[in-house]
């Protein structure tokens, strides 16, 4: 029997709420509606003991003490605090001076780490955009060769969004520490589908978001280590001196609780749903690779999580793949389907061609994702695929042997 | 990205699709134009063959498209107008027309232009191939 469509296959995008968490969020809504900040009434109390005891669910998941959780509202936010506020508090001299400190991280890390640091630039601050090899994969050797003495903050994500290529962060971790230097990891595709333990990996500052873990959109934490050592942070948000100082505002207790609730299951249940997940992406890569030709994986092949695959089909692009597929939601590496019509610059650092990143999908499993809707799917991009190569002109050209870099194209 | 229904259509039924022969084949037929534009980096590359009569009158013509839906569409297109016409006829279908009559939005204009510019290589082409002089206005501008 076919799947119930559409599909969604766009998971490192976003996630369905799971309805347990829902449940859990609803009293807060319309009953227990009290500002967590109010001290002296009952309503603050509840709130205030519901935000505590979502905080221990989130330090739970990564191993941290509930202490160092700052609430915020999202990854993005946790990365620009993390990444300003130490390089604030950590700068080797005040604003409009030179020389202002050394930042390390990679060229193809999210945006929300991007831009902060180009920020930081302008700001009088250098960084080291490390180039990532063609596994994706950024290593402790390569950090290391970065490092210099007046390097003060190191920023490097977990796992990548689009290919999902895992980092060596615990040994990254290692190399920072011994040199005592900040440590932030953005670990928004990591956290909660894969063990974390922020003192076993030796992680200072750790992002991540409600949204990828089945819980609410707009909150997200950021872990802020307490000692060995204690990190300071310089505030983006000046107010009520919630969140330790480093983050004012009301918090969102809804929000929270969802959260806390969505960290909980994420630990109940991470290693049988990696496991699940994990067959169905190599399920995916193996009958790809079985039913069409030049088809490649990218990035690492043994180093990605377990539920998201990147793979670029050959003189096929990635929008008009999507189209023919419109029953399977998930994404490409398509200049046509990014705002900037630029091919994913994630795909380009790793040295893909500019062709094979137009020709790139990105398929990301859930908490929901069904064998049958694999099964469907792995049919109808083949079915899609082979429709679109009858019509191309470079699969005509590969076919006759024809070396398609060799011709000189008339670009536009 | 909506598409029209008109892209959909010609995505889900190009008109048209093929050639008429191989690279080599078609580059020796004096009757056969071959326009290729575009360029694979970009994430677009048109491909037409025209057959065309020793009068200029374009009887048959084939495409091929490595790019969006509407780049598929609007070569898909090109091929159904050019059929039948004169060259001559064939070189006043301008862009726009295709814009128009598939409700590209302006992010996909770019293709509109690609098909525009695919008709007129392919006429040079076949011009060049029988020692037809090309007049100033009908090369394909870049």
């Amino acid at each position: 029997m076919p799947p119930k469509l559409p599909i969604y296959m766009d998971n490192a995008a976003t996630t369905r709420c799971d309805p347990r968490v829902v449940e859990a969020m609803l009293p807060y809504f319309t009953e227990m509606y009290g500002n967590s900040a109010s001290r002296n009434h009952k309503f603050g109390w509840e709130s205030e003991s519901a935000i505590d005891h979502a905080r221990e669910q989130a330090a739970a998941l990564i191993g941290a003490n509930a202490k160092e959780i700052i609430w915020t509202s999202g990854a993005t936010e946790s990365n620009n605090l993390a990444i300003k506020g130490a390089a604030h508090m950590y700068a080797k001299a005040p604003e409009g001076q030179p020389n202002r400190g050394h930042i390390i991280t990679a060229m193809h890390e999210h945006k929300a780490v991007l831009d902060p640091c180009k920020r930081l630039q302008r700001e009088g601050f250098e960084v080291t955009f490390i180039e990532p090899h063609a596994d994706g994969v950024i290593t402790a050797a390569m950090v290391k060769a970065a490092m210099r003495s007046d390097t003060i903050l190191v920023s490097i994500m977990w796992a990548n969004n689009e290919i999902g290529t895992v980092n060596e962060v615990p040994e990254i971790g290692k190399l920072c520490h011994e040199r005592e230097v900040i440590f932030h990891t953005d670990a928004t595709q990591w956290v909660g589908k894969m063990p974390t333990d922020v003192e076993r990996d030796n992680i200072d500052l750790l992002s991540w978001s409600g949204h990828k873990i089945y819980g609410p959109k707009g909150v997200g934490a950021l872990f802020v280590r307490r000692r060995k050592p204690r990190v300071r942070l310089e505030a983006l948000m000046d107010g009520g001196g919630h969140e330790r100082g480093m983050r004012s505002g009301t918090l969102d207790v809804t929000g929270i609780v969802g959260f806390g609730k969505a960290c909980e299951l994420c630990k109940a249940e991470m290693d049988t749903e990696g496991q699940r997940l994990l067959k169905f992406r190599k399920k995916f890569e193996t009958e790809f690779a079985k039913r069409l030709e030049v088809t490649q994986v990218n990035g690492h092949a043994e180093k990605r999580l377990p539920h998201l695959t990147n793979i670029s089909f050959g003189f096929v692009e990635g929008e008009s793949l999507l189209m023919g597929i419109k029953e399977i939601a998930c994404s490409s590496g398509s200049a046509c389907t990014s705002a900037s019509l630029e091919p994913s610059y994630v795909l380009k650092s790793l040295g893909v061609g500019d062709e094979l990143a137009h020709s790139s999908l990105r398929l990301s499993l859930g908490r929901w994702t069904t064998e049958e809707e694999v099964e469907y799917s792995i049919d109808k991009i083949t079915e899609a695929v082979l429709h679109l190569r009858r019509m191309s002109p470079l699969f005509d050209l590969y076919k006759e042997g024809v070396d398609i870099s060799k011709i000189q194209w008339q670009a536009h | 990205m909506a598409y029209s229904d008109k892209v959909i259509e010609h995505y889900q039924n190009p008109r048209n699709v093929g050639s008429f022969g191989s690279s080599k084949e078609v580059q020796a037929r004096t009757d056969v134009g071959v326009g290729i534009v575009g360029a694979p980096e970009c994430g677009d590359v048109m491909q037409l063959h025209i057959k065309i009569s020793p009068q200029g009158i374009i009887e048959d013509a084939k495409f091929k498209c490595f790019g969006c839906g509407s780049a598929i569409a609007s070569s898909s297109l090109a091929t159904e107008w050019i059929k039948g016409k004169s060259v001559d006829e064939a070189l006043t279908i301008k862009n726009t027309h295709i814009v128009e009559e598939l409700s590209l939005p302006p992010v996909k204009i770019h293709c509109s232009v690609l098909a525009e510019d695919s008709i007129r290589s392919a006429i040079e082409d076949w011009k060049k191939k029988n020692g037809i002089a090309i007049d100033a206005t009908t090369v394909a501008a870049h």
